[in-house]
């Protein structure tokens, strides 16, 4: 019973809330929104038992949407896709908990687009049609672009804006290369469908035109990532954001782009994907988000640009790992992706609160906080070792999978990601040494209150999954492998088939 | 009574874990308490020492020529790649044990003393506990990434307790310092563990030391990069040539820390890596070689600067980075029980010294601080005459410096001979371990008299503290006087652990660690020399160590020496040393200022704002134009034109869809 309904309830539960949100009286939005977003997380939780790893694609739906088109309603989730519903499910309670104090104006508007948001995240995750997905993907966009220009810094519009045209330039690109897919698909077999499965089963022959749709679905995917040089949009949306803007923005919608690649532009276009060429661009690109996205992170003076350029430079080591295209780099892929949710999420948590406290998010506005706030240093401290990979923290399982993966087939690439790790360290040590350690000379830091209850209850869980992975990550391990496996064989003996046959 | 079963080996690491989860917890609660900080934190090492014991024990009895692999749980499965959250124990890894807990142990007993008036006590605590777990952590682990979670856990450690003092920019920096280098060395030990995974397919030791001689060519270059690219991690975290710079400034920390941290324990783990993988360094001459050049190099340059240091805790750590060379030496020659002698004897006399560097700071210091002055109380030139004032430290701190001094009978001596002469020996099959031998005899000179030296300046001649300041000069409280008479007594019996045949010893360790160098013996069998030569050796070392002291006293005029304020500056080869060869300023010029010049100048504001922001999303304007409109109309903020447009646009793809599909 649960598999057949569970989907699409955490699709509509969201929007349901966020309409009660709305009709609530005002000062009851923001505990109306993290109840529900609660029972979403509750809807959540027993998909990680009913979960089969050798299960394929499950809890599936099948309905006929527009059949005329043939666009179906089509929902489901497999190894891959699992652990993203389940970070955002996770992840949207304590960005809601994490508002209460930074949201003061118009409280509604913000919990109930942040509960749309969810509907359109989970939406994109499990959506197996590729139509479905397409409209997933805007309503994502909508309500994050009143989010950074309503609730954010003094240059919100410019960033929102920024942050839309990018996305949208990306995504209309994306719909029209899948208009054409499933035009030529459809040319060829004579069934014009946008079901994913049908696709993926119908592939090959496409000839040149696959260069220009893996072209536009890779330029969609790349601004989203974001890989260099589609990047600078990030920045300024981070900068701009409210804080549970930020944290969404980082740990979910990022990961969007990456999924995008996992899901749609490998499966969909293999031999292009894997065409020495466009191997190259890409894991050359990735390289540089890594080397050039930690380089510039270190000189970043508002620490939550140095965090959206860090961003950079992690997203690096996925797209090294997709591409890499072993067991290992791949599961690391996966990995990474949550670790970076949880990391940089808990990241922009704690910048969050430091601006509560001094509204400043310049580095030097801090210093020797340690002495005033231990409470709220340590766990500073915990998540910025998480986020640069020590290990028995989840970032060292994941850099370590993507590197030791990827060593066999990019030897001489992987080493120079691997000096990442030292960049690591010299961007995010001398920012957290800044801020907490060094003499606590500016007065105004002499009196900040350390975390409350309600920053511990956003940040306790945070710390739990960072130790959790980073010690025992077996069952989240266990749970992707055939999944990841199935995406690296059949990636791999189509590319091989494909490109034989052309 | 049963004995307990082996498999219980992991209450050792957990004990001192349970006692950072405590004193960490007091420590952010604020607790005053301090006796229950220093019960859980010296009660955990002293149980854990305990522990380590039993193991050790049960492993003699065993007389298991394998070594035992306890497997907890799965840590990272994936695929072909198996690693289990699993620790080893084996001769190799018992010695470091009981070195560790011991050692540990009694730093831990004088750090109540030493760090008694400190508000940070707990945490002190705290992080001394945790650096006891993840240095357990890294002896005991049984595959590659294992040993790596303690590798950079010590590290994490180290990095807080030198900046311990965290409010003090130079002690923040010291440990960010730290940290950073000894990360460049962390790539190494990462990039080789690709490499012997990419070959052999698994990371566990006894796998990887069982496959290793068949899958790597002897002499090939896959093993020789790999035993590189391991011991670059060496030179970060044993602060060899070119790494070292970080350990000098580590001295920012607690003394108590500088001796157990970066003097008795993990700053030797680089040598006992290379020890641990044995097998691939015998697989590879060149890249023994270089390790025993390197390290010979370190041992003969650190010990220069040592000689016009004029902080006694910063002669002590150029001192230890000149040991470690000694110590790579021996590893690099292929006589790794030389080499793990001489980590263990080290880690006595070199805590020793340690620990009674800070018996003298601490009485410097309470005497500055009873007198309300601001004097340096780590510099030489502000002590002298001491011992009248501190006579146990004095006595156990001279008998430590005739230890690193290479006399006989004292524990140095017998560890650092047999290192030298396995050097000379190998000098008849490969010429270049002459010159490594010679750097060494060099370097032992140089010590005789730097430590002659320190012990003088501190301790004799006339005493220039200051006439108001002398009254305060005493001993320090028994608390941390008696885990000084404990390792003076290992300084001087230490050395029986290892007595070679040439003085009628059984040679104990060495034959203890056989199960485990036995391989690399094998495949690399150390060479013998004639016992009227091995006379001859030893001989020569002990007069040049005389040689040393003998001009430490001919040469240094106590009575012409001024306090610290009055000093003229130095001038000619005597400053530059002082200036520790200006490597510092090097490195800073060469890497630091360039890679933050071009991070800043070039990357951020020319490629990042200039071009990609500026030239490449301008540069696309006809396509932004394109979208402005969508743009100006978003920019209203305006919900329900967006809406509109998004309804209009998708029923106009969806209709000219339909089209096309008709």
């Amino acid at each position: 019973m649960y598999r057949q309904w569970v989907l699409t309830a955490l699709l509509a539960w969201p929007v349901l809330g966020a309409v009660v949100v709305l009709l609530v009286p005002a000062r009851w939005g923001k505990h109306v929104a993290l109840g529900a977003s609660l029972v979403e997380f509750a809807l959540s939780v027993p998909l990680w038992w009913v979960f089969v790893p050798d299960g394929g694609v499950q809890c599936f739906v099948d309905l006929p949407w527009i059949e005329n088109w043939g666009i179906r309603y089509t929902v489901g989730v497999d190894g891959i896709s699992l652990f993203l519903v389940l970070l955002t499910t996770f992840l949207v309670p304590l960005s809601v908990l994490g508002s209460y104090n930074y949201i003061k104006e118009r409280e509604r508007g913000f919990y109930a687009l942040l509960l749309v948001l969810t509907s359109g995240m989970i939406g994109v995750f499990v959506a197996l049609d590729l139509f479905l997905f397409y409209v997933m993907w805007e309503v994502m966009l909508i309500p994050m672009y009143f989010i950074i220009g309503v609730w954010g810094g003094e240059r919100r519009l410019y960033a929102a804006v920024k942050f839309f045209i990018y996305t949208f330039f990306g995504s209309l690109l994306m719909l029209l290369a899948i208009l054409a897919l499933v035009h030529a698909v459809g040319v060829r077999s004579g069934v014009y469908s946008f079901s994913y499965a049908y696709l993926t089963a119908h592939l090959g022959g496409l000839g040149p035109l696959a260069y220009w749709l893996f072209g536009a679905f890779f330029l969609a995917f790349a601004i989203k990532v974001p890989m260099f040089p589609f990047h600078t949009w990030l920045p300024d949306a981070h900068v701009e954001a409210p804080t549970a803007g930020s944290v969404i923005l980082a740990a979910i919608l990022l990961k969007m782009g990456t999924y995008g690649f996992l899901r749609f532009a490998l499966p969909l276009f293999p031999a292009v994907a894997l065409h020495p060429a466009v191997q190259r661009v890409i894991v050359t690109l990735a390289l540089v988000g890594i080397v050039y996205g930690g380089l510039v992170a270190m000189v970043q003076p508002d620490f939550k640009k140095l965090i959206a350029y860090s961003s950079v430079a992690h997203l690096g080591f996925v797209m090294l790992g997709i591409w890499a295209l072993t067991l290992q780099s791949v599961q690391g892929a996966l990995l990474v992706m949550i670790n970076h949710g949880i990391s940089t999420g808990a990241l922009f948590f704690i910048v969050g609160m430091l601006y509560e406290r001094r509204h400043s998010r310049l580095i030097e506005s801090f210093g020797g906080i340690a002495r005033v706030v231990p409470m709220l240093a340590a766990v500073l401290t915990i998540v910025s070792l998480s986020s640069i990979g020590l290990p028995a923290t989840n970032g060292f399982v994941g850099e370590f999978l993507v590197l030791i993966g990827a060593f066999r087939v990019y030897p001489l690439p992987t080493i120079i990601a691997t000096s990442g790790v030292i960049i690591a360290a010299m961007y995010l040590l001398p920012a957290l040494q800044r801020v907490i350690y060094n003499p606590l000379d500016k007065s105004a830091n002499e009196k900040l209150p350390d975390l409350t209850p309600r920053e511990i209850a956003v940040l306790a869980p945070l710390l739990a999954c960072i130790l959790w992975i980073g010690v025992y990550p077996q069952p989240i391990l266990r749970r992707m492998e055939p999944a990841a496996r199935q995406f690296v064989q059949s990636v791999r003996l189509n590319a091989a088939v494909f490109t034989a046959g052309r | 009574m049963a004995a307990p079963p082996l498999s219980l080996l992991w209450v050792v690491p957990a004990l001192p874990l349970a006692g950072f989860v405590v004193n960490g917890a007091l420590a952010l609660a604020g607790a005053r308490t301090k006796r229950a900080v220093s019960i859980v934190g010296v009660g955990t090492l002293a149980l854990a020492f305990a522990a380590a014991a039993f193991a050790v024990v049960g492993l003699a009895r065993l007389r298991s020529a394998e070594p035992l692999v306890f497997s907890y749980w799965d840590w990272l499965n994936v695929g072909e790649l198996k690693v289990a959250f699993a620790l080893q124990l084996d001769q190799l890894s018992a010695v470091m044990l009981l070195v560790v807990t011991g050692v540990g142990a009694l730093i831990h007993v004088f750090s109540v003393g030493y760090m008694r008036d400190d508000p940070g006590y707990a945490r002190y605590f705290a992080y001394l506990n945790l650096f006891v777990f993840f240095m357990l952590i890294l002896v005991l682990g049984a595959s590659f990434p294992v040993m790596f979670v303690g590798w950079e856990g010590v590290g994490l450690c180290s990095y807080l307790l030198i900046g311990f003092w965290f409010n003090e920019q130079i002690n923040a920096d010291a440990g960010k310092k730290a940290f950073i280098v000894n990360r460049i060395g962390d790539f190494g030990f990462l990039v080789a563990m690709f490499l012997i995974f990419w070959r052999i397919g698994s990371l566990d030791f006894t796998t990887v030391f069982a496959k290793a001689p068949t899958a790597f060519a002897a002499g090939g270059a896959l093993v020789t990069a790999i035993t590189l690219f391991l011991f670059l991690g060496c030179t970060g975290k044993s602060a060899q040539i070119p790494l070292y710079t970080w350990l000098p400034d580590a001295m920012q920390g607690p003394t108590p820390v500088s001796a157990l941290i970066h003097a008795a324990t993990m700053v030797t783990a680089g040598v006992y890596l290379v020890a641990r993988c044995g097998v691939l360094f015998a697989l590879s001459p060149t890249g023994s070689a270089v390790v025993a050049g390197i390290g010979a190099l370190t041992a003969l340059f650190a010990a220069t600067i040592a000689l016009k240091q004029w902080d006694i805790k910063r002669v002590l750590a150029y001192s230890t980075v000149s040991q470690l060379g000694y110590m790579f030496v021996g590893v690099g020659t292929g006589v790794y029980a030389a080499g793990i002698f001489h980590l263990a004897t080290h880690a006595f006399f070199k805590a020793l010294l340690f620990l009674g560097s800070g018996s003298v700071i601490n009485a410097m210091h309470h005497a500055y601080h009873a007198t309300h002055s601001h004097e340096d109380a780590q510099d030489m030139r502000n002590m002298g005459g001491l011992a009248r004032h501190l006579p146990w430290t004095a006595t156990l701190m001279w008998i430590a410096t005739l230890a690193i001094a290479g006399i006989p009978p004292f524990a140095g001596f017998f560890s650092k001979d047999e290192i030298l002469g396995a050097a000379f020996a190998e000098g008849a099959v490969r010429p270049i371990w002459y010159a490594f031998w010679a750097m060494g005899i060099a370097a032992a000179l140089l010590t005789a008299f730097y430590m002659t030296r320190l012990m003088r300046y501190t301790f004799h001649g006339p005493n220039r503290t200051g006439d108001r300041e002398r009254e305060h000069l005493h001993e320090a409280p028994w608390l941390m006087t008696a885990p000084l008479l404990v390792l003076g007594a290992l300084t001087v019996l230490g050395g029986g652990l290892n007595i070679p045949p040439l003085f009628g010893g059984g040679a104990l360790l060495e034959h203890w660690l056989e199960p485990v160098t036995g391989a690399a013996a094998r495949l690399q069998p150390p060479i013998e020399v004639a016992a009227g030569t091995e006379w001859t050796l030893v001989a020569g070392a002990v007069l040049v160590a005389a040689l040393g002291i003998v001009a430490a006293f001919r040469w240094l005029k106590l009575e012409t020496l001024v306090p610290a304020r009055l000093a003229p500056a130095e001038r000619g080869l005597g400053r530059v040393l002082w200036k520790k060869w200006y490597v510092d300023e090097l490195y800073d010029a060469l890497v630091v200022r360039p890679v933050m010049w071009i991070s800043r100048e070039v990357l951020w504001k020319v490629v990042d704002a200039r071009l990609v922001d500026g030239w490449l999303v301008n540069g696309t304007a006809a396509l932004s134009r394109a979208l402005g409109w969508a743009g100006s109309r978003l920019q209203t903020g305006e919900v329900g034109a967006y809406v509109l447009l998004f309804v209009i646009g998708v029923i106009g793809v969806l209709t000219l869809l339909g089209v096309t599909v008709r």
